[in-house]
């Protein structure tokens, strides 16, 4: 049982939680993929942006609420997030508007836009860095994490499950983010629009749609959900100006594993990718142990598939699996 | 064209000779040899992205490779590892591998006595799953007692000439295996691949300490030349050793240059250079032509690669240092792309120039900036701001937003780069259509 316990603690929940990491990342990349066509590179570091932004207002808001004396019950990171998002939707927007639009008025190929992509991804990093140093930061600085520790005593488990306060909120607000995406993207007006630009961009255009609009929202959307990705990430783990760079090729993996330009591809295949990676790298001769006096001895300690310093190679052959088997995605994505 | 192309090798010999007078010689020809190696990188990125039009975000990852090589055929022998069991548990694990490899082509060729689709499937993944935990069995102990033996196992101690080749040939390997699966994929598909490859390479040669020494770094790598400890022993004083030392190798990489330019260059000029462009071009027109596009852009991908690899042994050889921690995309991918995007996709001489131009402006930017930062610094304290903390590696970061402003900047105002590719078309073809769009007027 205590065994028991301890998978759900390392696999499901952890899983969960860098799955709805990866889905939110990889909805935005499959977003500016379906419309405006083109792998966004820079979409890593828009979420660090993200982040760093949660973390300025949360530092200024915590300030002003211990000078008014308030206390608050859920942390600040999540109260100040609707503002963060807005406000990182605006940035993203400002960077389209600079780097992106000028290149696709010309009628750039989509190899030029990758590529410009790169380059906004170097420029994002640099000013970060350059304005918060490379220093690593943590959102609790003066309260620590609130852990739940769920007690299994009665179901004869001595360790109890352990869920920490901001594991919980990624997980709800994952949902509320994909479900309000659901309902825009195939109840509203612009929703309808926008997955008749993504299917057929000429068509959509002289059927009357809004595609600058349509340009402009997508990158909202986008933008807003790499800000609450990126702060989830930081508050799962640390604030560093390198935190994206590496979960780009997992986010990436996970777009084309769902198909790109594929919504709801990009959440299954977020989920497929967090779940694959913490399940490879989970020690499965823990779950071994209480049949040790059955079992013979030659079975090794460490039974984990994938040592953890190669985690990085489970995204990548998952990736390579789906290109090589069915290179549309698991759901049928979008071609350039 | 070639008065332009004059004009800015002009500007960059008077550029050098300006470093070189600020900074002292042994500065620039320190600058010069790492510059020209990096320019060899940018090089094999030209053949890759400028004749083939393929995507390679992994320069970083052939550059280690080519590192690796130098390391482990360069240094001297590592007596402790070949006096323990380490060579017999090596042997059993390369035996191990072996017989996986054995088992997966064996599972490969299944469906040619009749197996169903099915069981051929099944009869795969049972292979590759049976090879891994096979081959597993074997490395795992053999590395830990190597680590815990011996260190690492060492080199070779055989010429550093041979690492060179060595680190093109394993890269040429490395670079058939990824372009056998990822090629035949979109551009944006072989971007991510090829990041991710990079990233696997680097995760790798950090980890297996028992093969690379990972982050405990191997040094002193010799060179081919002798070094200016040599040069120090038989009494030359230590200024006039780094210069002469540093000489000596550059000789060394210009030559290599110089060949290499020539090679790529005739190649270019000849019938498979053309046939690159056309398959660049387009290549469902080249392929309906009669070329096989695929073999052909695989061959592309593997030069690239292996110049790419030696540019990069040249580099970890010349630093006598190979430390898997001092790899980052930053200084070895994206820079290389701005080398090739900025000298000018395409054109060998174009990218030759940004790769010297770029790496000299990259490394010269470091004491200009800390300068520019130092300034700011004391105009905000006199302002009443304070001084602005951990400047030093603050005023760093700024190169990074310069570097990415750059490529933003270069493609959008001057995307063929500032030596831009010759395209040759037939003079009486050019004429035609200006004489008959004159007639309609």
């Amino acid at each position: 049982m205590n065994e028991l316990v301890f998978f759900v603690n390392k696999v499901l929940i952890s899983g969960t939680v860098l799955g709805s990491i990866y889905a939110l990342g990889a909805v935005g990349i499959t977003l500016i993929f379906g419309i405006l066509r083109f792998a966004h590179f820079a979409h890593g570091d828009v979420m660090t942006l993200g982040a760093f932004v949660t973390f300025i207002l949360t530092t200024l808001a915590t300030g002003i609420a211990a000078g008014m004396g308030i206390v608050t019950p859920v942390p600040m990171a999540i109260l100040v997030l609707p503002l963060a998002m807005l406000i990182s939707a605006a940035l993203v927007l400002g960077i389209d508007w600079g780097f992106y639009a000028p290149l696709r008025k010309r009628g750039a190929p989509a190899v030029t836009l990758l590529i410009a992509s790169i380059g906004v991804a170097l420029m994002i990093q640099g000013l970060i860095r350059l304005f918060s140093g490379v220093a690593t930061r943590t959102f609790y600085d003066e309260a620590p994490k609130q852990i739940f520790r769920l007690d299994l005593s009665a179901l004869g488990a001595r360790r109890p499950l352990i869920i920490t306060e901001p594991q919980v909120w990624m997980i709800i607000l994952t949902l509320v983010a994909v479900l309000a995406l659901h309902f825009f993207l195939t109840r509203s007006r612009l929703g309808k629009g926008m997955r008749a630009m993504a299917d057929n961009p000429a068509l959509a255009q002289v059927s009357g749609i809004n595609t600058q609009l349509v340009v402009r929202v997508t990158w909202v959307i986008a933008g807003s959900l790499a800000c609450l990705a990126g702060t989830m990430l930081a508050l799962d783990v640390t604030l560093k100006p390198d935190l994206a760079f590496n979960i780009l090729l997992p986010v990436f993996a996970a777009a084309i594993v769902g198909g790109l330009g594929h919504t709801y591809g990009a959440v299954a295949g977020g989920f497929l990718v967090g779940f694959a990676e913490t399940m490879a790298v989970f020690n499965w001769a823990v779950l071994l142990r209480p049949f040790k006096g059955v079992l013979p001895d030659w079975i090794p300690n460490d039974l984990s598939i994938v040592p953890t310093e190669y985690k990085l190679t489970v995204a990548f052959t998952i990736l390579v699996i789906v290109l090589l088997v069915k290179p549309t995605g698991l759901f049928k994505g979008v071609s350039s | 064209m070639i008065r332009r192309s004059l004009m800015l090798y002009g500007f960059l010999c008077v550029l050098i000779v300006g470093v070189a007078m600020v900074m002292g010689a042994a500065f620039t020809l320190q600058l010069l040899v790492q510059a020209m190696a990096l320019s060899l990188v940018a090089l094999g990125l030209n053949i890759q992205w400028g004749y083939g039009g393929l995507f390679n975000f992994g320069v970083m990852g052939f550059i280690m490779v080519g590192g690796f090589a130098v390391s482990f055929i360069s240094v001297p022998l590592n007596m402790e590892f070949w006096n323990s069991e380490g060579p017999l548990m090596l042997f059993k694990a390369i035996i191990a591998a072996g017989i996986g490899a054995l088992m997966i082509m064996g599972a490969n060729r299944l469906h040619r006595y009749g197996a169903s689709k099915r069981w051929h499937r099944t009869a795969q993944i049972a292979a590759w799953i049976f090879a891994y935990l096979i081959y597993r069995s074997q490395i795992d102990p053999a590395a830990r007692y190597i680590e815990a033996e011996a260190g690492y196992i060492g080199g070779l101690g055989l010429p550093v000439i041979v690492g060179w080749a060595f680190g093109g040939l394993l890269a040429g390997g490395i670079a058939y295996v990824i372009g056998k699966i990822a090629l035949g994929l979109r551009t944006d598909y072989l971007a991510i691949a090829t990041i991710g490859i990079s990233e696997i390479i680097r995760a790798f040669i950090k980890n297996m300490d028992w093969l690379t020494r990972g982050t405990l770094t191997v040094t002193p790598l010799p060179w081919p030349v002798p070094r200016p400890q040599e040069y120090q022993s038989w009494g030359v004083d230590s200024v006039a050793s780094f210069i002469y030392a540093r000489a000596g190798y550059l000789a060394v990489v210009l030559i290599i240059i110089l060949v290499a330019m020539f090679l790529i260059q005739r190649a270019y000029g000849g019938p498979w250079g053309r046939m690159m462009r056309a398959i660049r071009d387009n290549h469902i027109a080249a392929a309906s032509m009669g070329k096989d596009v695929k073999a052909r852009q695989l061959e592309i991908f593997i030069f690239g690669s292996v110049l790419i690899s030696i540019g990069g042994a040249i580099l970890v050889s010349f630093s006598q240092i190979f430390d898997p921690a001092a790899f980052l995309p930053i200084n070895h991918t994206f820079i290389i792309w701005v080398m090739v995007i900025v000298g000018g996709a395409g054109n060998n001489y174009g990218v030759l120039f940004g790769g010297i131009f770029i790496y000299t402006i990259w490394v010269m930017s470091e004491p200009l900036s800390q300068a520019l930062f130092a300034n700011l610094s004391a105009m905000s304290e006199r302002i009443g701001w304070g001084a602005i903390p951990e400047i030093e590696s603050r005023s760093l970061q700024m190169r990074v937003f310069v570097l990415g402003l750059v490529i933003t900047f270069a493609l959008r105002y001057a995307p063929h780069g500032l030596i831009p590719e010759v395209i040759h078309r037939d003079k009486e073809e050019e004429k035609q259509p200006e004489k008959d769009s004159l007639k309609q007027v």
